[in-house]
C-alpha cells in the first residue's frame, strides 16, 4: 500500500537552478524514510513539494485519498520556530486554533501533546524559558498535536548539542511506534539517517536526484549506536554516498 | 535615575549662575538659572497652561501618527500595489522640511488646531509606519509557511503572526515618533503663531523674545525640553512593560 507515491519530480527553480530531477519515491504508510544528503541536494526541496508548500514543474505527486488539507501536513523545521510571545501550550495549539477549533476544546489535546514530548509542567513557559532542546520538543508537539498524516521534518536536530540530539532522537523513535505514524526526515547526518529510519534514501547534488535507496535492519533502541552493526550500516552508507558524490 | 547626570547638571547650573553674577551681564542677553525659576514662579499657570496646549498638539498627533502610521504599514504589506503606491508618497513627506510646508498647511487648513497636529503629524508619523513595516515583514518564512500548512488566511495570519511579531518594531517607532511630535507641534506653533494664533509654549517663547523677556523665554524652553525627556521617558517605560507582560524583555 502506498500513502504518496512521487512520480518523476523535477523542480527548476525561476534563477535557473536545478534543484530536483525525475525523482521517484513510494511512501507507504508508518514508513520512516530518511532523506540524506550533503548540501544543495534538493532534500529539503523535496520536503516541499511533499507538503505542498512548492509545486513541482515537472512529474506529480499522488496521494492515497487525496492531497492533504489544512493540519495534515506536520512539519519541524531546522529552528522551533516557535512564536516567542506565546506559552509553550500556546505555541501547541496554534495548528488547531488556526483550524478553527476553540481554545477550549483542544485544552486536553494540546496538555497531552506536551505531556508525550516530556514537557509536562512546562505548559506556561515561554520559548525564552527552555532549552534549546525543550524549544524543539515543543515544536515537535505542535506538529504532532492536529494527528497529521505525515510528519516531515527538516534537519530537527541539526542545531542541537550531542547528548539532546541522542535524546530527542530517542523520543522520535519512541513517538513514531506509538502514533503508529509515518515520518518522513531530512538530515544530513549518515548517522542519524542510519540510527532513525527504516529506508535510506541517498541523494546527490546538481541536479537533486536519487542515488539509492538502503534499507535499516537495525533495533531502534540507545544500545543500538554501539553495535557493530550500526557500525557497518553507517560504513556502507558512507561508500555509496561516495560512489554517488564521485565526478561521472 | 542614577546619580552622575544629576549631579553633573546641578554643577553646570551652579557655574552658570556663578559666571552671570561674576561677569554681570544682563539678563536680556544671558539670563541665569535664578532668574530663569523666578520667571517662570510669575507666570506659572501662563506657561503651565501653554504646555498643556502644546502637549495636547503632540499626543493628538502621536494617537494621530500612530492610527496612520500603523494602518498603511499593514496596507504595505497586505498588498504590492499598494507598497508601490504609498512608499515614495511617505518617503518624500519624511524629508520634506516642515518648517517649508507648515505656512502652506496653516493657511490651507482652516482650523488652527487641526493645522498644528496635521504639521505634528507629517514629522511624528514616518519612525511609526516605518518601523511597524519592517516588523510586519519580520516572522521567519518558516513560521509563515506554517501558517499557510494550517490553512491560516491573510487575516489570521496578520492576526496572530504578523501584528504581534510587529509591537517590538512599533513600541521603537513610538518613542522616536514621540518626541519628533513634540519638535513638529512646536515647529508648526513657531509658524502659527508668527501669523498671530496665541498658544502653545512655542508661541510663548516668541511672545518673550519679542517683549525682551529672556528668563521667561528660557523658562519655556526649560518645559519643552522636560516634556521632551518626559515622552521619552514615559514611552520607554509603557513598551518595556508591554513587551514584559508578554514575557518578552
Amino acid at each position: 500500500m502506498t500513502l504518496l507515491a512521487i512520480e518523476g519530480v523535477g523542480r527548476r527553480f525561476p534563477n535557473g537552478t536545478e534543484a530536483l530531477r525525475d525523482v521517484t519515491l513510494a511512501i507507504a504508510p508508518g514508513d520512516f524514510v530518511a532523506l540524506l544528503g550533503p548540501s544543495g541536494c534538493g532534500k529539503s526541496t523535496l520536503l516541499r513539494l511533499i507538503a505542498g508548500l512548492d509545486a513541482p514543474d515537472s512529474g506529480a505527486l499522488r496521494w492515497a485519498g487525496g492531497a492533504p488539507g489544512p493540519g495534515e501536513i506536520g512539519f519541524v523545521f531546522q529552528d522551533a520556530t516557535l512564536l516567542p510571545w506565546a506559552t509553550a501550550e500556546e505555541n501547541v495549539s496554534l495548528p488547531l486554533r488556526l483550524r478553527g477549533i476553540p481554545r477550549k476544546t483542544v485544552r486536553a489535546e494540546v496538555r497531552a501533546a506536551l505531556a508525550r514530548v516530556g514537557l509536562s509542567g512546562f505548559e506556561e513557559a515561554r520559548p525564552r524559558e527552555l532549552s534549546g532542546g525543550m524549544r524543539m520538543r515543543v515544536s515537535i508537539a505542535r506538529a504532532l498535536v492536529g494527528r497529521p498524516r505525515v510528519l516531515l521534518m527538516d534537519e530537527p536536530f541539526a542545531a542541537l548539542d550531542e547528548f539532546t540530539r541522542h535524546a530527542l532522537q530517542d523520543d522520535l523513535v519512541a513517538l513514531w511506534r506509538e502514533l503508529a505514524c509515518t515520518v518522513v526526515f531530512v538530515t544530513h547526518s549518515i548517522y542519524e539517517a542510519a540510527f532513525l529510519a527504516r529506508r535510506i534514501v541517498v541523494m546527490t547534488p546538481r541536479p537533486g536526484r536519487i542515488a539509492t535507496e538502503l534499507a535499516s535492519p537495525l533495533a531502534r533502541d540507545p544500545a543500538t549506536r554501539f553495535t557493530p552493526e550500526y557500525g557497518v550500516l553507517v560504513r556502507e552508507i558512507t561508500g555509496v554516498l561516495r560512489a554517488a558524490m564521485a565526478p561521472a | 535615575m542614577s546619580w552622575p547626570p544629576a549631579i553633573a547638571g546641578l554643577l553646570a547650573l551652579a557655574l552658570w549662575q556663578g559666571a552671570v553674577w561674576a561677569t554681570g551681564v544682563p539678563a536680556y542677553l544671558v539670563p541665569g538659572p535664578i532668574a530663569i525659576v523666578r520667571a517662570f514662579l510669575a507666570a506659572p499657570t501662563l506657561l503651565l497652561s501653554s504646555l498643556v496646549s502644546t502637549l495636547v498638539v503632540t499626543f493628538t498627533a502621536l494617537a494621530v501618527s500612530t492610527v496612520l502610521g500603523v494602518g498603511l504599514a499593514v496596507a504595505i504589506t497586505a498588498s504590492r500595489w499598494a507598497r508601490a503606491a504609498i512608499q515614495p508618497w511617505a518617503v518624500a513627506l519624511q524629508v520634506t522640511p516642515i518648517v517649508a510646508i507648515a505656512p502652506l498647511i496653516i493657511a490651507w487648513v482652516g482650523d488652527p488646531f487641526a493645522a498644528l497636529v496635521a504639521c505634528a503629524t507629517i514629522v511624528a508619523f514616518f519612525p511609526i509606519f516605518s518601523n511597524t513595516a519592517i516588523g510586519l515583514a519580520s516572522p521567519p518564512p518558516e513560521l509563515l509557511d506554517l501558517f499557510r500548512l494550517n490553512g491560516a488566511g491573510d487575516w489570521a495570519t496578520l492576526r496572530l503572526l504578523r501584528l504581534p511579531a510587529a509591537l517590538p518594531y512599533f513600541l521603537a517607532g513610538l518613542r522616536v515618533s514621540g518626541g519628533l511630535a513634540l519638535v513638529g507641534a512646536v515647529v508648526a506653533e513657531f509658524v502659527a503663531g508668527a501669523g498671530g494664533f496665541a498658544s502653545g509654549l512655542a508661541y510663548r517663547i516668541l511672545e518673550s523674545g519679542y517683549r525682551l523677556q529672556i528668563p521667561r523665554m528660557f523658562a519655556a524652553l526649560v518645559l519643552l525640553s522636560a516634556a521632551g525627556i518626559a515622552i521619552h521617558a514615559v514611552l520607554g517605560v509603557f513598551g518595556r512593560w508591554l513587551l514584559r507582560r508578554r514575557g518578552e524583555a
